[in-house]
């Protein structure tokens, strides 16, 4: 896995600027010629960009209780008779603008996906790291304990994992816990993949001779993983990194969604959902509608750059 | 061959161990069973009284084995919310999921091979892309989230279909049943096609990924060689040949089945074993979260067997295993 396509964009000569040579790459090649793929990062960077900014970009507060105003309730979006600018995509029952709530929530669903994915990978990685390199004992409890989590959909084991760690925490306290609680279980449920990935290739460098010359020089075997082994597996975890963000939302907004995720008082896309979907009989569908549009097109979005990097940096495919 | 099915079923129980482990110790270790069960005015005799009769004393492997011993009677102890034992909680709770899964699941194969098949077979006409990308949306598209668009769709706007719960149910022997009744039969589509879907959109996409690929093997050019029809080769030779894998992955997706009931359950207010289940995970009601975590590795366990026994039966190749040539 050496030969990542980082690799081989700086084939060419080096005095070139960075701008030249990515240009000139297979990955912006491949980029370039899908359609749908340049439309999905379009999707992606803009719904990032604005969750970024929130701050900037919503019209209104939807926290400051001084600002809200029961009149200002049940508002729906500005294109029909009763909207106003004001509010573009309505209110809801406490008169809280829907799409700074959306703005909020989706930076919040891209924290906690983020964070989650990002402890999954350190974890995986690790595991993986010295269960390939050590073998033996190390190596078949991993991966038995690896093989019994993977006979059960992710979205149980963080529902379980979410559970165990609010009855041992007492979540009720504080909504920085429920935060902290989410990223653990979502971290908790898909360092397999990881791990196994992480594992197959390590097996492979081991043998190799970079690894016999650093083992002959004495250097240790931590430095070894992390300086010599890491930097030649960590290719295809980017892939799964990707992928796994799109599942990271879905399964933290599934969670906040079932009423064991993030609190109203502080709503991610999934939390938002389902305080709207209380509504939805009321006739207000813009409640529920918008947020659930907004967190199918991330993730839809976030799936096909995925899929796309998938495909570009499998040399097998080119 | 017979060391295959044993080391299915020395596999299934490694499973099922580790999990009871867990139980265990979600019961044993996550909060104080003993002050669940009797609340924070219990008198100090009380307690010990509960504690000695749970056997909360013994050594902790003593603690385990009874526990797993209980567990394979199927009893879990007292619902610490509702003061109910577990096992009949689970009982009542069970035809309303097993009802819905398997509808789903039946759902899932029809439809995902029928199109599966029909995008392989046609694979440029236009429907056919229509329905790789409407599968693709399907992929990324949340369970609760196809829920709630289609009961804002039917239940909402053209008011159709009823929203929640199961309609009238029927009861034969201790099973209610929502089968027999124009309203429970209702009441079941919407969940059904959530349920359903995400197997769906996998199924028909691994069906047409098979299909291709057999309809590009040898056998294939021989048959139509032989001027076997066209119509006969696709359904005959391909089709059958792509159901290996497709049972395999159906077979593991029911645990996906399962598991998305919890999502499917809540979004229409079924009352079955998922809504069961978030209800103790909001509640922290330990003996139902465990039992709950049971019950479903025994389903995955089982089921994943079957798979492997009816692997086994389709592909010949497996029965001389690796020993006999």
């Amino acid at each position: 896995m050496s030969s990542s396509p980082g690799a081989a964009a700086a084939k060419p000569e080096p005095s070139r600027s960075m701008l030249a040579r990515m240009r000139d790459s297979d990955i912006w090649h491949s980029f370039t010629r899908s359609w749908i793929t340049m439309i999905a990062a379009l999707i992606t960077f803009v719904l990032i960009f604005s969750a970024i900014f929130a701050h900037q970009i919503a019209p209104n507060d939807p926290f400051n209780l001084a600002s809200l105003s029961l009149l200002d309730g049940g508002k729906p979006p500005f294109w029909s008779p009763d909207g106003e600018w004001r509010f573009p995509l309505g209110t809801d029952q406490q008169g809280r603008c829907v799409l700074s709530s959306i703005l909020f929530g989706m930076r919040i669903s891209l924290i906690v996906g983020f964070l989650g994915v990002v402890l999954a990978a350190v974890i995986g990685i690790t595991l993986g790291l010295v269960s390939g390199y050590l073998g033996g004992t190390v190596d078949s409890v991993i991966m038995r304990i690896a093989d019994v989590q993977l006979t059960f959909p992710a979205i149980l084991i963080a529902l379980l994992i979410d559970g165990t760690m609010r009855a041992l925490v007492g979540t009720a306290r504080s909504e920085v816990l429920v935060f902290w609680v989410l990223v653990v279980s979502i971290g908790l449920s898909f360092w397999v993949q990881y791990a196994r990935t992480v594992r197959g290739s390590t097996m492979v460098e081991r043998n190799k001779e970079y690894v016999q010359a650093a083992r002959l020089i004495g250097l240790g075997r931590i430095t070894i993983l992390f300086r010599h082994v890491l930097p030649n597996v960590i290719g295809p975890v980017l892939v799964i990194v990707t992928i796994n963000m799109a599942l990271a939302i879905i399964t933290e907004a599934t969670l906040s969604f079932l009423g064991v995720g993030l609190p109203p008082t502080e709503p991610s896309l999934g939390t938002l959902i389902r305080i709207g979907n209380e509504f939805l009989f009321s006739g207000e569908w813009w409640v529920v509608i918008f947020p659930g549009l907004t967190l199918a097109a991330l993730v839809l979005a976030i799936n096909l750059l995925g899929d796309w990097l998938r495909d570009a940096l499998n040399p097998k495919l080119r | 061959m017979l060391a295959y099915v044993v080391r299915s079923i020395m596999q299934g129980l490694i499973v099922m161990l580790a999990v009871a482990f867990i139980a265990f110790s979600m019961f044993r270790f996550v909060g104080d069973p003993v002050v669940n069960m009797l609340g924070q005015e219990a008198t100090l005799q009380d307690r010990a009284e509960l504690t000695e009769r749970l056997g909360l004393n013994d050594p902790v492997p003593l603690q385990f084995g009874r526990f797993l011993m209980n567990a394979v009677q199927f009893d879990f102890g007292i619902s610490y919310r509702q003061g109910r034992k577990v096992s009949s909680l689970i009982a009542e709770r069970l035809p309303a999921t097993v009802e819905l899964a398997v509808l789903s699941a039946i759902f899932a194969l029809v439809i995902g091979i029928g199109l599966g098949v029909f995008a392989a077979i046609r694979r440029d006409s236009w429907l056919a892309h229509v329905v790789m990308t409407v599968s693709l949306i399907g992929v990324s598209l949340p369970t609760f989230l196809i829920g709630i668009g289609l009961i804002y769709i039917f239940a909402v706007e053209l008011r159709w279909l009823p929203s929640f719960g199961r309609g009238e149910t029927v009861k034969i022997g201790w099973w209610s049943t929502g089968l027999l009744t124009t309203s429970g039969l209702k009441s079941l589509i919407m969940p059904v096609v959530t349920l359903g879907f995400l197997q769906l959109t996998l199924i028909m996409r691994l069906v047409r990924s098979e299909m291709l690929e057999v309809m590009r093997s040898d056998f294939v050019r021989f048959a139509r060689a032989r001027g076997v029809s066209e119509r006969n080769i696709e359904f005959r030779h391909a089709l059958r040949n792509t159901m290996i894998p497709v049972i395999t992955i159906a077979g593991l997706q029911l645990g996906g089945v399962i598991a998305f009931a919890i999502v499917t359950e809540t979004v229409f207010q079924w009352p079955g074993l998922g809504a069961l289940f978030v209800n103790a995970v909001q509640f922290v009601d330990i003996p139902v979260m465990s039992a709950y975590l049971f019950f479903v590795a025994a389903v995955f366990v089982l089921t994943s067997l079957m798979v492997d026994m009816i692997y086994l039966a389709l592909d010949p190749r497996l029965k001389s295993g690796p020993g006999a040539k």
